[in-house]
């Protein structure tokens, strides 16, 4: 990642441009989806526009066709974001200084792509321009290309279209690896996480929304408590040596 | 769909845009605590983990598709290739099993 260089919105853009690949074939299929399922192009680009949030947007679709009240499917979305609550409140230890306002409007561009890129950035601090570029170039093509899905259809070819549904996937493991590399505390929070998810997830015990909230947080909790007692016994014996 | 739909969708945008804004607005500029800090630089790395597991492996009805994937991803990453060489060069990989 040769990303020394994030400070300026232009940098912020290249740095999303991943984002907005892997949007792609996803915002194509919603808007494909959501013509199936009967909404407008108005009604379908709206969702992208106002809500912007993958995951949810998908399962309100898949709602809205079993005939479910909409006021549940407004809860559901809530308990599907709530590990933005996560994001966001790390992301404070990341972003440089700004206005409130500043922050609530970017605030709307955070998603766990967004998120990913942004609090990966190798420096210390992240700056509001380069914030802003990462979060707009991610939502134009979320918005542009439900409505290009709605009109066109996923028209890729099959093997193509597949081939594509692993493209965010590729991108998380892109920015978690140059992290991991020489950083074994880096690997143990994104294996015990991993594990945990896959453990809710089989067992069936949380649903989806809940489940990554719970695995993330379970981990980060966890090689935080065992880093700090194992550096407090590092202390201990330091300071034991000393008083010899 | 009415506007029951438009009903709706205010509802999902506050719903999904109140966890997005609280914590950075409220948090601003605070000092929290030092183990509460510390657990909030986890996030970013236990969060992917938990993203890329085990959805990776369902993209497909085919398991094997997402085990490709996310082999060819890894690889990718650890000999160092840019985020945006390690999404073309999966998906490269797996249009090319898909054909096959």
């Amino acid at each position: 990642m040769g990303c020394l260089v994030n400070t300026t919105f232009f940098h912020g853009l290249k740095a999303g441009s991943s984002i907005a690949i892997g949007y792609f074939p996803v915002a194509l299929t919603f808007g494909l989806l959501a013509k199936t399922t009967g909404l407008t192009i108005i009604e379908a680009t709206a969702m992208s526009i106002f809500v912007y949030a993958g995951a949810a947007q998908y399962m309100s679709l898949s709602l809205l066709a079993t005939g479910v009240a909409p006021w549940l499917i407004v809860t559901n979305t809530f308990i599907v974001n709530i590990r933005h609550f996560l994001m966001t409140a790390a992301l404070s230890e990341k972003v440089e200084p700004a206005p409130k306002w500043k922050k609530a409007i970017y605030a709307f561009g955070i998603t766990d792509e967004t998120f990913s890129v942004l609090a990966t950035q190798k420096s210390r601090q992240v700056t509001t321009a380069f914030t802003f570029g990462v979060a707009l170039i991610a939502y134009s093509s979320w918005v542009v290309f439900t409505a290009v899905g709605h009109v066109i259809g996923a028209n890729l070819p099959q093997f193509l279209q597949k081939a594509m549904s692993v493209a965010l996937y590729a991108m998380f493991i892109g920015l978690l690896v140059p992290s991991m590399k020489g950083n074994r505390k880096v690997v143990l929070l994104a294996v015990i996480a991993a594990v945990i998810h896959c453990a809710l997830y089989y067992t069936q015990l949380l649903s989806t929304g809940w489940s990554i909230l719970v695995a993330t947080l379970a981990s980060a909790i966890l090689v935080e408590i065992l880093y700090v007692k194992s550096n407090k016994n590092v202390e201990r014996f330091t300071t034991r040596k000393e008083a010899n | 769909m009415g506007s029951m739909y438009w009903w709706m969708l205010l509802g999902m945008a506050v719903a999904t845009y109140v966890p997005r804004m609280i914590p950075l607005t409220i948090l601003d500029g605070k000092e929290l605590p030092p183990i509460v800090s510390g657990v909030l630089r986890n996030i970013p790395y236990a969060v992917l983990g938990a993203l890329i597991f085990p959805a990776i492996l369902h993209i497909q009805d085919d398991i094997l598709f997402g085990v490709i994937g996310a082999i060819t991803a890894f690889t990718l990453a650890f000999l160092g290739l840019d985020v945006m060489f390690v999404v073309i060069g999966t998906i490269a990989a797996l249009a090319v099993y898909s054909l096959f």
